[in-house]
């Protein structure tokens, strides 16, 4: 595709894709627990590029694809909150946050 | 109501989004990481500007570039005993590396190949007024059990983070 011309469907898809992608390599390999908690939040706001943005190529009158993007939104806020919690929890008992850290149940 | 969307300001956001998305996991310092998430949720926020869906840009600012922001600094800065701490070793994660781009390489075949359904194109986008008509009858029991998911998620999450009193 050539640069500035009309995007549509497939280059949002595009896009989204590329964002998931870098969220799941920072996901899998960053040692810091709160580097994972931030690329866990990048995957989903690609999710919700795809969401929002099929829905207003395919059927704009219904904003299903918006209101997926909503609760979609509600549940990695919530995932975000608890998780930091849970680091915050973590470092109050290891005084890191290192994921080494934290293998316990390491075979 | 068109079948695509400006080319160069959706160019320009697409690599507003990409570029922080790159800068997050390429830089040393988490406190720059959590700016640059900051940069690409602000822009996404555009791009559903660009989508028509203005309500999602103005919860995306909220949401995600005014609370989880705010939130990841906060714990970041109570996780760090030192102002070194943020600076961490250069992290390469091959493994990791490989699988994702395997991932994105074969999300982004398929996409080439995709067949969409044929659009069905209204006059006029909705507005913001439609998305909350439509939220508030069609959709008002996952909006009510969202809040509780919502509720309940802040009660654990201040139940676990909080002190040392019990």
């Amino acid at each position: 595709m050539t640069i500035g011309a009309p995007a549509g469907a497939a280059q949002f898809m595009a896009l989204s894709a590329v964002l998931f992608s870098l969220g799941l390599y920072g996901a899998l390999s960053r040692k810091n627990a709160v580097m994972v908690l931030m690329s866990l939040e990048l995957m989903a706001n690609a999710v919700n590029l795809n969401l929002v943005s099929l829905t207003r190529f395919v059927d704009p009158a219904a904003m299903t694809g918006q209101f997926f993007a909503v609760f979609s939104m509600v549940v990695s806020a919530a995932e975000i909150g608890l998780g930091l919690a849970l680091v915050l929890a973590i470092y109050r008992q290891k005084k890191t946050v290192e994921l080494e850290a934290m293998e316990e149940l390491k075979g | 109501m068109p079948e695509t969307v400006n080319g160069i300001a959706f160019f320009l956001l697409a690599f507003a989004t990409i570029g922080g998305a790159v800068m997050m996991l390429s830089t040393r310092n988490v406190v720059h990481a959590a700016f640059w998430l900051l940069e690409t949720m602000l822009a996404t926020a555009g791009l559903y500007l660009l989508l028509d869906a203005e309500f999602l840009a103005l919860v995306q600012v909220l949401v995600y570039a005014g609370a989880v922001s705010v939130l990841v600094l906060f714990t970041i800065m109570l996780t760090l005993r030192r102002r070194e701490d943020a600076v961490r070793p250069f992290e390469p994660g091959w493994g990791g590396m490989a699988l994702a781009a395997l991932f994105g390489g074969a999300m982004l075949v398929a996409i080439s190949r995709a067949q969409l359904p044929a659009a069905k194109l209204p006059e006029a986008p909705p507005t913001v007024a439609d998305f909350g008509r439509v939220l508030f009858t069609q959709w008002a029991v996952p909006f009510e059990i969202a809040s509780l998911v919502l509720l309940v998620a802040l009660v654990g999450a201040v139940w676990w983070s909080g002190g040392d009193r019990r």
